[in-house]
């Protein structure tokens, strides 16, 4: 097991911006880019990360489970994160969540069956004026979510 | 008469401007002029320092501690790495102001690091940003090359022979990490789990080392206190709340987004700019700084002034200065139960009182929504916020327990109601 060139070179980056004896301090840009690259964090790639940045496996795993936006489980190719939290609430957030679950069929941390997406609860984004909100695969936020646009965002994500 | 605010902005004028993030937006209108001058005057730390505690900067992050005195408290003579850090990690619900800081001015907050780092004696600076807006931690890695490739980053700073350098965090999913910290072990690769203290980070930071970690919209306004000086900053806003401040207000109102205005303005004022409780509904409670500043009823907050004297007196806090508005519609157990599952699920789970008593309210809260609450829950409710708060490293125990008091406080009929009857007062 290993990651590509592509993402080692985005964790030297990243190991670069620490003193020399601080490695471990990128080791949660280096779980993020691991996961864009394999889609979720399995043991084996934990493994990889902790001896990659001269950690133990444990500390890894411990800030893997610690951060909510990593996932330890396979994970569908769209995962779609809706914040409920009460300023998204009180701008229509529920019926958003509820407009997905019944679309998809699935409730919050479930896949579809053909495995394009997965749904998730999310906690405050920092974006309230603009809710409701969803973030796609953790990175890409969409604002002004109604019905309407779900509709648009889910036929844009094959 | 409509209210507006038309003197000066402090963080937010780059929107007044077409390219309103450019480095060249930032330089044409006198940025990074004040870094250049320090740098050419080679201004002693103290005088910096002096003019920060004459313009009564005070810590936008929720807390409103003072900027001049944390700063004062760095040891001068450390023979050693000095770290200055910045708290972007946005996650308060309620609360977007920074965020649009990043977006918008990112060179303002950039120089105002470099700023902080002049004076604090730093060798490197880090800006922590919430995991939940990666497209601004990359687009702020950019302005950061910007600033670089213009010389105002890296070795040599501006020919001054000073080296500086900042750098890019991310967080990824953990409210825990915007207290000070649990941000600091977070950096450090760990999980945010906050320290104990004493040691404070100005003894004991980043790394080990002395560290001094500002909120996005206090590091921000250093750099237009050291182009106007203190005085004029502190005359923006009021004795002890000088400059302007950024409202982030959503919730019911027609226009939800920052208003940066004067500290002191009334809150019936911001409330007008944001177009009013949504067409057609009344005003009920207002948050008045982020969900854990206790929620106030319509008439208090209504003869309210946003300031962090004034909103204290009336029994909350200006927080982060993150308004939530609920009008006539909300169920008031409704939203405490979602405050609650939140303390609850972002808990760091290290101290017993807030790791077992986040969920315990939760779950009593839960039951009374859902029509199976029993008559001394509330009484429970209050006894167990007591029992969490003071108890506990940090201040997330407290923060639950805000919202939980200060709900049934003001709004106690509404949960007696559920309780009696087993559903809805509002709406029903």
């Amino acid at each position: 097991m290993s990651l590509s060139a592509a993402s080692l070179s985005q964790i030297d980056k990243e190991i670069a911006k620490y003193p020399a004896d601080r490695k471990q301090s990128a080791v949660m840009a280096a779980l993020r880019i691991a996961q864009v690259e394999k889609g979720w964090l399995a043991n084996e790639t934990l493994e990889f990360v902790a001896e990659y940045l001269g950690m133990p496996a444990i500390a890894v795993y411990e800030v893997a489970t610690f951060y909510n936006m990593y996932d330890l489980e396979p994970c569908g190719r769209h995962k779609i994160t809706v914040c409920t939290n009460l300023p998204c609430q009180l701008q229509g957030a529920d019926t958003v969540a509820d407009y997905l679950k019944q679309k998809l069929g699935i409730g919050f941390g479930e896949t579809t069956p053909d495995g394009r997406f997965t749904l998730k609860e999310g906690e405050c984004f920092g974006t309230c004026g603009s809710g409701p909100l969803c973030l796609h695969n953790n990175h890409k936020m969409h604002t002004h979510l109604s019905p309407e646009t779900v509709d648009k965002l889910l036929d844009e994500l094959k | 008469m409509s209210a507006t605010y038309n003197g000066p902005k402090v963080c937010l004028w780059t929107l007044d401007h077409a390219d309103p993030a450019s480095l060249a937006t930032y330089v044409a209108n006198g940025g990074y002029e004040p870094l250049k001058k320090i740098l050419a005057e080679q201004t002693p730390a103290t005088e910096i320092i002096e003019q920060v505690k004459i313009s009564a900067l005070r810590g936008r992050g929720g807390a409103g501690f003072p900027t001049g005195l944390k700063w004062s408290f760095m040891p001068r003579n450390y023979d050693g790495d000095k770290y200055v850090v910045c708290n972007t990690d946005e996650g308060e619900p309620g609360t977007f102001k920074d965020r649009d800081i990043v977006e918008f001015n990112p060179h303002q907050l950039i120089e105002g690091m470099i700023i902080a780092g002049y004076t604090l004696g730093a060798k490197a600076g880090y800006n922590y940003i919430h995991g939940e807006i990666f497209e601004l931690y990359e687009s702020w890695e950019k302005a950061l090359e910007e600033a670089r490739a213009a010389g105002f980053l890296g070795k040599n700073i501006c020919g001054s022979g000073w080296d500086f350098d900042l750098h890019a965090h991310q967080g990824y999913g953990a409210y825990i990490c915007g207290e000070e910290t649990a941000l600091l072990e977070s950096i450090e690769g760990k999980k945010g789990q906050p320290r104990f203290k004493p040691p404070f980070p100005a003894s004991y930071g980043l790394f080990g080392k002395p560290t001094t970690i500002n909120n996005t919209e206090t590091l921000a306004s250093i750099p237009w206190i050291m182009r106007h000086g203190g005085q004029a900053f502190l005359e923006l806003g009021k004795p002890n709340n000088g400059g302007t401040k950024i409202f982030s207000i959503s919730g019911h109102v027609n226009k939800p987004g920052n208003y940066e205005i004067p500290l002191g303005t009334p809150f019936a004022d911001l409330l007008e700019m944001a177009g009013g409780v949504r067409d057609g509904h009344t005003l009920k409670a207002v948050i008045p700084g982020g969900s854990s500043a206790p929620v106030l009823p319509a008439d208090i907050m209504m003869g309210c002034t946003l300031d962090f004297d004034s909103v204290a007196k009336a029994g909350s806090m200006l927080g982060s200065g993150a308004v939530i508005v609920m009008d006539e519609t909300v169920c008031m157990v409704k939203a405490l139960e979602r405050l609650a599952y939140f303390y609850f699920e972002e808990s760091c789970g290290q101290c017993t009182p807030c790791r077992e008593g986040t969920g315990w309210m939760y779950r009593v809260i839960k039951r009374i929504e859902h029509g199976e609450g029993r008559p001394e829950d509330l009484d429970l409710l209050m006894s167990v916020g007591t029992n969490i708060a003071g108890r506990t490293i940090c201040a997330l125990g407290e923060a639950a327990v805000g919202p939980v008091q200060s709900f049934i406080k003001h709004f106690r009929a509404e949960f007696e109601y559920h309780i009696a009857n087993k559903r809805c007062m509002v709406g029903s």
